[in-house]
């Protein structure tokens, strides 16, 4: 059994995001799950859950997990970097883009005051 | 086998003892159901249940009266799980407790109502509640007992704070179960279509033929019209703090509690599935629903949308974390993510947080969640429900009365 503190899952094949399944160090990660390469390399720190890149990402490009594309690249992303709010866009939600990227809470607007 | 001797078995549980009702159905809990039909009869309505064990509370607040909202406390009303009703109104409102009442009898079971202004204030009108549901509790003793196994179950699954795990485990193990559930005879439902944008083709493509595709189809889009109007899309701060980054993203983890079998049919709020198989539950509001306001679900809605589909016991998958019960049918609480399992260990029914941790496979999580669901169906608390949580949410909303030929709209 494949054995590290970096672990990240791949659901499908076609994926070009792995999923963090603990708190990740930059580094090499081990990948489990459905994955292509049995590791990758991390760049900077990725929160438990978060998704980082498994290839360099052009604008515009498909972000893909369960093998669907679950968004579009907002800026290039290089292969390693957390993806998350701040780099990619829903093809739905047009607010999400704009959500705190570690709390998710809203940043728009004078709602409080 | 008697229960005990069942649940010491735990792993061989195939049949247990349930109630039987006179429209045929079983259910997993003989309760007395009161029912509020005002806000203003709420407090006297708790009241009454207070310290009764068995006896559950639901209601609606509103003054003025909703078809949607009568409709869904009917079909809890004469759920499989109910035995009996008391129905407690003011005395001012549109909704009457005694109407209530009288289509509950139809069904063949104990029924009463009352206006509290005929009885008198809080204390007299709660204890000649507490009378009447005394009697109504004796009178469902008796109700007659029946072999139950899995294939006499109708199971509900939602989703709620949701985060990564949900969608890498929580939410699969769910799947897999509901997939068994379905081999052996059973009934699964899964709803939160406002969950499923981003996926018409994938959900399409799962129909059993093409009358139940075009269905979808049509259930799909009036979603993605109402999200667009409305401007609400289902993901919240904390799906975003836990890792999902879209609600396509969030709506394919979601997706995954449906398993891989064919869908059936789709139901609209308190229809009954007609036969076994998987059922996809539709709760989003029908064209003018601008005219009750808009909501977007909340979970506590959600889960009674559920359970008035029939669902003796529904499943609950977490991520973040939640401490949510609901009255009628008992809730099973899952969490894909060990840590919330740990954290709020009181409140967590099943860890397939396990399965990430390569302590056990999908297959194997499934049959345990099973095995859990037989447990419980056969008389042992759920978490939430030994908590003694018994929320609910009955909002002013409009659904087109879907046509007899639709389900078994009694």
């Amino acid at each position: 059994m494949k054995t590290s503190n970096n672990r990240a899952f791949v659901i499908n094949v076609a994926d070009n995001v792995a999923t963090a399944l603990s708190d990740l160090r930059p580094g090499e990660c081990v990948l489990v799950g459905d994955a292509v390469h049995e590791s990758a390399q991390v760049r900077g720190d990725i929160r438990s859950g978060h998704k980082f890149a498994l290839v360099d990402l052009k604008v515009g490009d498909a972000i893909i997990k369960y093998g669907v594309a679950i968004g579009y690249a907002s800026v290039a992303i290089e292969c390693g970097i957390w993806v998350h709010l701040h780099n990619v866009q829903s093809q739905f939600d047009e607010r999400s883009g704009t959500l705190d990227g570690e709390t998710g809470a809203p940043t728009e607007g004078n709602v409080y005051v | 086998m008697s229960n005990s001797q069942n649940l010491t078995t735990a792993s061989t549980i195939r049949s247990w003892q349930g109630y039987l009702r006179s429209d045929g159905r079983k259910g997993v809990r003989n309760l007395v159901l009161v029912i509020y039909t005002v806000e203003c009869a709420s407090f006297v309505a708790q009241a009454i249940a207070k310290d009764e064990p068995d006896v559950h509370v639901i209601g609606f607040p509103g003054c003025y009266d909703n078809a949607y909202a009568i409709r869904l406390m009917l079909s809890l009303a004469r759920h499989p799980n109910v035995g009996a009703v008391l129905s407690v109104g003011l005395g001012c409102e549109y909704t009457q407790p005694h109407k209530i009442a009288e289509v509950v009898r139809e069904s063949g079971r104990p029924a009463e109502g009352f206006f509290i202004q005929d009885i008198g204030g809080t204390t007299t009108s709660t204890e000649h509640g507490k009378q009447i549901v005394n009697r109504l509790r004796q009178e469902i003793e008796s109700v007659p007992r029946v072999s139950m196994q899995l294939s006499d179950l109708t199971i509900g699954c939602e989703c709620g704070g949701s985060d990564a795990t949900s969608g890498l485990v929580g939410n699969p193990v769910v799947g897999r179960a509901f997939d068994r559930l379905v081999e052996q005879g059973g009934t699964a439902v899964f709803e939160e279509v406002v969950e499923l944008i981003g996926l018409k083709e994938i959900l399409a493509n799962r129909a059993k033929d093409a009358d139940v595709r075009k269905t979808i189809e049509a259930t799909y889009d009036k979603a993605m019209s109402y999200c667009q109007q409305v401007q609400q899309w289902s993901t919240s701060p904390g799906n975003f703090a836990g890792g999902l980054t879209t609600i396509e993203e969030k709506s394919l983890g979601a997706f995954a509690k449906s398993g891989s079998r064919p869908i059936e049919g789709v139901i609209k709020v308190s229809e009954q599935p007609d036969h076994a198989g998987l059922w996809l539950l539709d709760s989003v509001p029908d064209p003018h629903f601008m005219q009750h306001g808009y909501t977007n679900a909340n979970d506590s809605e959600g889960i009674l949308d559920l359970i008035a589909t029939g669902a003796q016991i529904v499943l609950f998958v977490t991520g973040r974390g939640s401490v949510i019960g609901c009255p009628v049918a008992p809730l099973i609480k899952i969490t894909g993510n060990t840590q919330t399992y740990e954290k709020l260990r009181e409140d967590m029914d099943f860890n397939a947080g396990r399965v990430l941790q390569d302590e056990l496979t999908l297959d194997d999580a499934a049959d345990e969640l099973l095995q859990l669901i037989s447990q419980v169906a056969s008389g042992k608390p759920s978490k939430p429900e030994a908590l003694g949580h018994r929320e609910f949410f009955i909002p002013y909303k409009h659904q087109d009365t879907p046509p007899l030929t639709i389900g078994c709209r009694s």
